[in-house]
Parts: structure tokens; C-alpha cells; sequence
């Protein structure tokens, strides 16, 4: 091993600086927290099962160069609606589950689809126009659910309709396919449960993803990612390329949703979806992601530092400052903020990198 | 298609942009494995054969072309570049389309990577193929060979040297099978002299091969030494077209410039000076397509002192590092006092101003009237055409003051308005390039670096804004560095004039020498070998 010398030790922290921030507020908030190492492993193993599908659906749009896809809400949605099919229908377990991705996914790729679309016509402010899309389609949504549902689209069971006659009620139970996922392979270590058979599906994710990076639309992904311009001189249809993208990720994203609240067990009709999308890309880039890069290994950091942080800051707050609302606060201000800071950060590196390749143009001129 | 016609022969090819014509009856053939050296000025036409060969879409939407093209005999033309590419014609280019995350095989088989079946493929169709990466680093292995130089072809190119980069770029183009034609457009301009020579030596053994070359080249030197036919391209006509072994340099570069003619008249007496003023060492400055590598001057108090060079060879990257406006090092003394770099305000603050070749972006506020645009730097760091209100409480604008001194420099410099009170996106450009001049005027500045300050305006606007500066040098004594594309124009006004090339000064000359001695230094290191008279 080469001994890291003063440059590279810097250059690794100023790369990392937003998990080891993380890292820094957690060791001083788990003691003060006052919860078992027992608790607190399992409830990094439930959020894991519950969140990581979801913000690994966030990768291959990164992969292609379109950033964090904001988009990814719209894919939530879709998972809802065929939840919601599913609830009306009352398909139990397992079958439950799997009909309910099934729907999602012409919904996600209609969705996706439109969303390419857009975003090719934005591009370089794929960001920005995602976020305002997922508000636009939210619109959209609540239309479809609250008053499509009940109406046009026929919904049997009168418990979801409201009471009005049309509408989806605030509130689905999903009771009959709660956690079915989560409790299909039961395993026990201590006093720790292990929902198996849902990390399986989040391996199978992730397989996925190391496989797709090897394939030939992986590899163009990549090279449209760098740079535009050349991969479209090379003969890469870049406009199609990019929108197969957004379309994988809404679709991951549906698939995501709906092992998101098979483990919460109820919908939020009309606000599962909306933080969701904003979570989850605040998770990834806590995981040390950023706008041009992200890793496997990012996603699932990103979902144990963020969410323990949740887990512990209400009771800390409480030891600390005697207010519980503190966790609650932090929710929100460190998701905004985080990625506020991830795109500072980005900037800043980007000018960097500049700066860099002029020092090293000056000392190529040294050694001359 | 008989055997006996040339690979590539082009026949009347005519071009214009909306009246202006930038090529005109370009006839020319290239057989099988020759080398043809192209040469020509900047805005002789060089690029816009080679693009309207490549059937760049710029062609098509600026009109299409005259004349026809034939390959083998056949009459041919390409609506892409791509189209281009399959009959076996490859471009290397003067910028490096390369993604810099890519290892050199990656990039090198780029859209045409070795894949292997699996079952996705039947759901999804063949772009979920994978890479076959093992068959990748064999063909990568062969394509580096073929170029005849030694390269990892695992190394990412942004981890690569800049000779590197452009190897690779080439075995790019040699990899695909059928490549007939390489048009390689100014490939040494960015290499130091071994990697050029290993360049010229793997362009032999390519033509060996029955591959036919189009070298577009400043460096003469390269030309004579490797080339079997040279071709000299002026104003868009062929000036010159001759075996390579029965002409010369000297030839060669006068038939480029062509013009020993004009501006004898006016050119600027003789005068001397002793003290020096601004003084540059070591100077570098990383601005895009205009790197300056290491420039050291010393330019006297009082002098006209001229900078040219071909375009990106660095002389925009001068003032625009010594501003502050690009990343620079080295040293910059002003009367033995250093200023730093990296500064805009540190640079004013010492009394520099600068004229800038993009004057309807950093140069003008556009949406403002010309009055404003004329104060406002006296205004914003002298805090002049200011008035004290309350006491001094405040200060407010002096539109009087500022209306004055708008009239004064409208009048003085005959710039073409209706009133002080227009807009500056409103003028024409040689009347823009007036305002920001008069900017500049207005704040006094012991030094003045005016940037291409006739770049796109009329002859008339050209000698006004040329007998402005002048008179002002006289007058206040102002230093002025003037940095030009056109040799002719800096001869006119200058006392003494640099030429820059590949980002360092290939020599300093008092103006009243003959163009040919900068046009020879202008295509650099001629005086070595080849200028041997």
C-alpha cells in the first residue's frame, strides 16, 4: 500500500464530506438517544427492507447522466394505483403483491415514457423539470383517485370510497397484504428480525443493476452520461437511450413503492407519494451519491445513516433540549438540506476540477 | 467502378454562407495510400471542405453545396457523418471526442463493442447483450498496434497524456474495417515534438498499408517532410498544388499568406522607449482553446505592443489570464509591483483595462443605453458620475455628468446613435466595439489591453476604432497591448508585435519588419531548419 500523503487525504474528505457529517452527528446522537444497540439494529434492518428498493430505482438515470431522478414519484404513483386495484379487489398475500407490480408496470412505463420525453426536451435541467413534473402529475393523480375512482373507474369495495360516493377515502388499509413479504421466510437472530424473503428481492435488484451495467445499453448509458455530444457521434441514439432510462427507473421505482407499504401496511392516499421521491434521493445522496455518480454501496450507507438518524433525533432531542419535535424537524430540514448541500457540492467540484487541471498544466510547465 | 479512379476526388465544390463565399471551384483527387497535406489560414476554407465531405448538417441548413464528390468513381453524398464513416472515411478531430471516464479500449470500440447472447435479448432486443470485454481488449490490443505506438489500453483518457488522447483517437478510426480515408485535422498542434514524430512515423506506415491521409496542418515542417502532395488553400481557392518534393516552405508559406501588399503607407514611425512597465513572467493560463503555457514580456510604458498568432495558439488567453478572467499562474509586475492573478478587481485596481474580444457578452451591458454602458465602470470602481446627497449621506447617480461625458466620447469616436440614450444591443458592431472602447477610456487605465478589437466590423469602423486607439496612446501615454488575428492590422498601429504559438512566445519583432518573417514565425519553428536562406 501506498502511504496516503496530505492531497489524497483531503481530496477523499472533501469527496465524502457529506456521509462523514452524517457519520459525526450520529456517534454524538446514539448515546444521548438512550437506545438499546438491540433496537437500534433493528429498526436499521426494517428501514433497509423498506427503503432501499427504492432509492437503488434512483441509480440508472444517474448512470445515463440525468441526474437524481425526481421523476421517480411518478413511479410511486403507479405502485399506488395498482395497490389500490388490488385492495378493491381483495387479492390476498403474496398474489396480492405481485398483481399489484403487475399493474404498475404499463402505468410506470406510460409515465416513464411521457417523463423521457420531457426531460429530453430539458436537457441539462433534467433535475428541475422532473421535480415540477412529479407536481404537475400529482395534479394529475389526485383527479384520477379522488374523483375517476368510484365514478368512471368502478371501485366495489365501499370501505376505500368515500362517503360521498366517488373518491378514494385519505386512508387504505392494506391489511391484506401486509407485510406477506416481509414474514414469508421468518428468521430470528436474538432478538432481531430478519425479513429474508424482501432482502432476496432487493438482491435480485442488485444483480440487476451490476448486470445491466455490463450490457451493451448499460455501456451506452455510461458513455451518454459522459458526454452527449460524443456518444451521439458515435451513432448512439441518445434521445431513446435516455428515455429507456427514466423508464427503468419508474418502473423500479413502482416495484419500490409497493414493498414500501406492504411493510408500513396502510396508504396515504395522497401523500405516500409525494415524500417518497424526496427521501429517498436525500438518502442516496447521504450515502455519499451525487449528481453524476451513484453506487450500489451508496444507496444502502445512504438508507442507514439517514434513517437512523431519524430513529435517534427525536429521542435525543428529548435528552437533550426536552423537545421531542426536534426529530420531526429534522426530517424536513435535513432532506431539504442535504440535497441543497449535494448540489452545492456538485457545483463546487465541478470548479474544482477545473481549478485542477490548471494546476496541473502549471506544473507540467515546472518540470520543463 | 473502374479500378483506375482515384479514392477521393472532389470536382467544383463550391460553397457559400448566404452570399459569402468561402470556397469556390476546389477541385482535387487523392489516390490510394498517398498523403495529401492541406495548409491554408485560419478562414481559408480548410474546415469547411473537410465538413462539407463529411456532410456535416451545417452544410444542409446553410444551402448544400456545388460541385461533386467521388469515391472509387462514384459520385457521392453524405447527409451525416455517419454516412460518411460506413464508406470507410474517418475524421480525427482538432478537439478530442473523447468520454474521459473511458479506459482507451472503451473508447476506442465505442458504439461498436464485442457482445455475447444471453436470454434477454429475446425480451428486449440486442442492446441487452453483454460486453464481451476480453474480445474488447483483443481488438483494442490490435487497433493500438496498428497505429504503432505503446498504450494501456486500460487507462481511463482523462489519466492520459494529451498525446495519448489523440493515439487513441486514431486507433478509434482505424478499428473500424473499412477505412479507406483518415482526415487528420491539425493531429500534432497538441503534441511535443517525439509524440509528433511517432504520429508521423505511424501515418507512414498507414499509408504502406493503401490508406490514403488528409493532413491538415500549420506545422510546415510535418508537411514537407510527409506528405507526397501538398495543397494551399487562400480565400477558398487553391493557390497551390504541387508534388511535395518540388516545393518548399518558403513557397509553401508564401503562397498561405499571399499578400505582401498593402499597409506599407500607414505604418507607425519608428519610436523607441526605455522603460519598462509591465512586466510578465512565466505566464500561464488555462482558457479553453486558447492555452497559454509559458509566456514571459516586457513591454515598455507608452508602447503600442501587438500579440498575434494563428487562432488557438493562446494570444486570447493573454490578457484574459492577466485580468483575472481565467485560471493563470506565474508572475505579473506592474513598475516592479506584483499584482495577483485569479482577481478581476485586483487587475482594475491597478489601473489595467481590458477590451474584450466578446463584447456582447462581457464587454456590454446589452439591455442598457450607451450612456450607462460608457460610466459604468468609472462608476462602479472610481465611483465617479456619482453625487453626494444629505451630506454625503448618499450618493446618487450624476446623469448629467454621465450624459456629458456619453456626448464626448459619442462625438470623439463617431459612434452612430440616435441618442446616448439607446439601447447598446441596438448598435451595429463596429459601433458596439466603440462603446467599449470609450468604456475603457473613460476610466484611465495606465495599461489597456484591447482583445480583436476589430473582429466582425466593417473597414471604415476598422480605421476609426484603429486611429482611436493610436491617437489615445499619443495623447495620455496609455500603454496599449493589442491582441489581433490580423497581422496587417497590428503592423499598422504597433511599435513592436509578438507572435504566440502553442502557448509561447515564438518571437518578438519591431513592426517594420516584412509579413514573411511573421508568417514564418507564426507557423513556428521554421527559423531552425527550414528558413535557410
Amino acid at each position: 500500500m501506498k502511504k496516503p500523503d496530505r492531497k489524497s487525504v483531503i481530496f477523499f474528505l472533501e469527496s465524502n464530506a457529506v456521509p462523514i457529517l452524517f457519520l459525526i452527528i450520529i456517534s454524538i446522537g446514539v448515546p444521548y438517544s438512550g437506545f438499546s444497540v438491540d433496537y437500534l439494529v433493528q429498526e436499521i434492518i426494517i428501514r433497509l427492507s423498506r427503503n432501499s428498493f427504492l432509492v437503488l430505482s434512483l441509480l440508472v438515470p444517474i448512470m445515463a447522466g440525468m441526474g437524481l431522478n425526481f421523476g421517480m414519484v411518478l413511479g410511486a404513483m403507479a405502485g399506488q394505483i395498482g395497490l389500490i386495484f388490488v385492495t378493491n379487489w381483495n387479492i390476498v398475500g403474496l398474489q396480492g403483491i405481485g398483481l399489484a407490480m403487475i399493474l404498475s408496470i404499463p402505468l410506470s412505463i406510460l409515465l416513464g415514457w411521457m417523463s423521457g420525453k420531457i426531460l429530453n426536451m430539458a436537457k441539462g435541467r433534467e433535475m428541475v423539470t422532473g421535480f415540477i413534473l412529479a407536481f404537475f402529475m400529482n395534479g394529475v393523480y389526485q383527479l384520477v383517485v379522488l374523483y375517476g375512482m368510484g365514478s368512471i373507474i368502478p371501485i366495489g369495495n365501499p370501505s376505500m370510497v368515500l362517503s360521498r360516493g366517488y373518491g378514494i377515502r385519505n386512508t387504505v388499509n392494506l391489511i391484506n397484504i401486509r407485510q406477506t413479504l416481509d414474514s414469508l421466510i421468518p428468521l430470528k437472530i436474538g432478538n432481531i428480525q430478519i425479513p429474508v424473503a424482501t432482502f432476496m428481492v432487493i438482491a435480485l435488484v442488485c444483480l440487476f443493476i451490476v448486470w445491466f451495467r455490463k450490457t451493451k445499453l448499460g455501456q451506452d448509458m455510461r458513455a451518454i452520461g459522459q458526454d452527449m455530444h460524443v456518444a451521439e457521434s458515435a451513432g448512439i441514439n441518445v434521445e431513446r437511450t435516455r428515455i429507456i432510462a427514466i423508464i427503468i427507473s419508474t418502473v423500479l421505482a413502482g416495484f419500490g413503492m409497493i414493498l414500501y407499504l406492504q411493510n408500513i401496511g396502510t396508504l396515504n392516499t395522497y401523500n405516500s407519494h409525494e415524500q417518497v421521491g424526496m427521501f429517498s434521493i436525500a438518502a442516496l445522496l447521504v450515502g455519499g451519491a451525487s449528481v453524476n455518480k451513484g453506487k450500489i454501496s451508496h444507496a444502502f450507507l445512504g438508507v442507514t445513516l439517514f434513517h437512523l438518524m431519524f430513529v435517534i433525533s427525536p429521542m435525543a432531542g428529548k435528552n437533550l433540549i426536552g423537545q421531542a419535535q426536534l426529530g420531526e424537524y429534522f426530517r424536513v430540514f435535513v432532506s431539504y438540506g442535504v440535497i441543497s448541500i449535494a448540489l452545492v457540492l456538485y457545483a463546487y467540484r465541478k470548479l474544482k476540477e477545473k481549478e485542477r487541471a490548471g494546476t496541473a498544466l502549471a506544473e507540467a510547465q515546472e518540470e520543463k | 467502378m473502374s479500378q483506375n479512379a482515384p479514392l477521393l476526388e472532389m470536382r467544383n465544390v463550391t460553397k457559400d454562407f448566404f452570399g459569402n463565399v468561402v470556397l469556390k471551384d476546389v477541385s482535387f483527387s487523392i489516390e490510394r495510400g498517398e498523403i495529401l497535406g492541406l495548409v491554408g489560414e485560419n478562414g481559408a476554407g480548410k474546415t469547411t471542405l473537410m465538413k462539407i465531405l463529411f456532410g456535416m448538417t451545417v452544410i444542409q441548413d446553410t444551402g448544400g453545396y456545388g460541385g461533386e464528390i467521388l469515391l472509387e468513381g462514384k459520385p457521392v453524398s453524405y447527409k451525416s457523418p455517419l454516412e460518411a464513416l460506413d464508406d470507410g472515411i474517418g475524421m480525427v478531430h482538432q478537439e478530442f471526442s473523447l468520454l474521459p471516464g473511458f479506459t482507451a479500449t472503451e473508447n476506442i470500440l465505442l458504439n461498436r463493442e464485442s457482445t455475447n447472447y444471453n436470454f434477454m435479448t429475446e425480451l428486449f432486443g440486442d442492446r441487452m447483450r453483454t460486453l464481451d470485454r476480453a474480445e474488447m481488449k483483443t481488438r483494442a490490443e490490435k487497433a493500438i498496434e496498428k497505429v504503432g505506438v505503446k498504450l494501456d489500453e486500460n487507462t481511463p483518457v482523462s489519466e492520459m497524456p494529451v498525446g495519448h488522447k489523440q493515439f487513441t483517437e486514431i486507433a478509434r478510426e482505424l478499428e473500424k474495417e473499412n477505412v479507406k480515408l483518415l482526415v487528420l485535422d491539425e493531429p500534432t498542434a497538441v503534441l511535443t515534438e517525439s509524440e509528433a514524430e511517432i504520429l508521423l512515423k505511424s501515418m507512414r506506415k498507414l499509408s504502406e498499408e493503401g490508406i490514403a491521409i488528409i493532413f491538415i496542418s500549420h506545422r510546415l515542417q510535418e508537411i514537407i517532410e510527409i506528405t507526397d502532395k501538398t495543397l494551399v488553400l487562400r480565400d477558398g481557392r487553391i493557390i497551390q498544388e504541387t508534388p511535395t518534393d518540388q516545393t518548399d516552405i518558403e513557397e509553401i508559406a508564401q503562397a498561405m499568406v499571399g499578400r505582401e501588399i498593402h499597409a506599407e503607407g500607414d505604418r507607425a514611425e519608428v519610436r523607441t522607449f526605455n522603460a519598462p512597465h509591465l512586466i510578465v513572467n512565466n505566464l500561464w493560463v488555462d482558457m479553453p482553446g486558447e492555452t497559454v503555457r509559458n509566456i514571459s514580456l516586457e513591454i515598455n510604458k507608452g508602447e503600442i505592443f501587438g500579440i498575434g498568432g494563428l487562432a488557438g495558439q493562446g494570444k486570447l488567453g493573454i490578457p484574459n489570464g492577466i485580468m483575472g478572467l481565467y485560471p493563470a499562474g506565474g508572475e505579473v509586475r506592474i513598475d516592479g509591483k506584483t499584482i495577483p492573478l485569479n482577481n478581476p478587481r485586483e487587475a482594475l485596481d491597478a489601473s489595467m483595462a481590458f477590451v474584450s474580444e466578446d463584447r456582447r457578452d462581457v464587454g456590454l451591458l446589452l439591455d442598457e443605453p450607451i450612456d450607462w454602458n460608457i460610466s459604468f465602470t468609472g462608476m462602479q470602481m472610481q465611483k465617479r458620475f456619482l453625487k453626494p446627497v444629505l451630506g454625503g449621506l448618499f450618493r446618487l447617480r450624476d446623469d448629467k455628468a454621465i450624459e456629458d461625458i456619453a456626448n464626448h466620447y459619442i462625438e470623439a469616436l463617431e459612434i452612430k446613435c440616435m441618442s446616448p440614450r439607446q439601447k447598446a444591443k441596438e448598435l451595429s458592431g463596429g459601433n458596439q466595439q466603440k462603446v467599449c472602447l470609450a468604456k475603457a477610456f473613460v476610466v484611465e487605465p495606465d495599461i489597456l489591453f484591447v482583445s480583436e478589437p476589430t473582429r466582425g466590423i466593417d473597414v471604415g469602423a476598422k480605421k476609426i476604432v484603429l486611429d482611436t486607439l493610436k491617437e489615445y496612446n499619443r495623447e495620455k501615454g496609455t500603454t496599449i497591448i493589442i491582441i489581433s488575428s490580423e497581422l496587417e492590422e497590428l503592423r499598422s498601429i504597433s511599435d513592436r508585435i509578438a507572435i504566440v504559438d502553442e502557448g509561447r512566445i515564438s518571437g518578438i519583432l519591431p513592426a517594420s519588419e516584412p509579413s514573411k518573417a511573421f508568417g514564418l514565425l507564426m507557423l513556428g519553428k521554421v527559423d531552425s531548419k527550414g528558413d535557410s536562406k
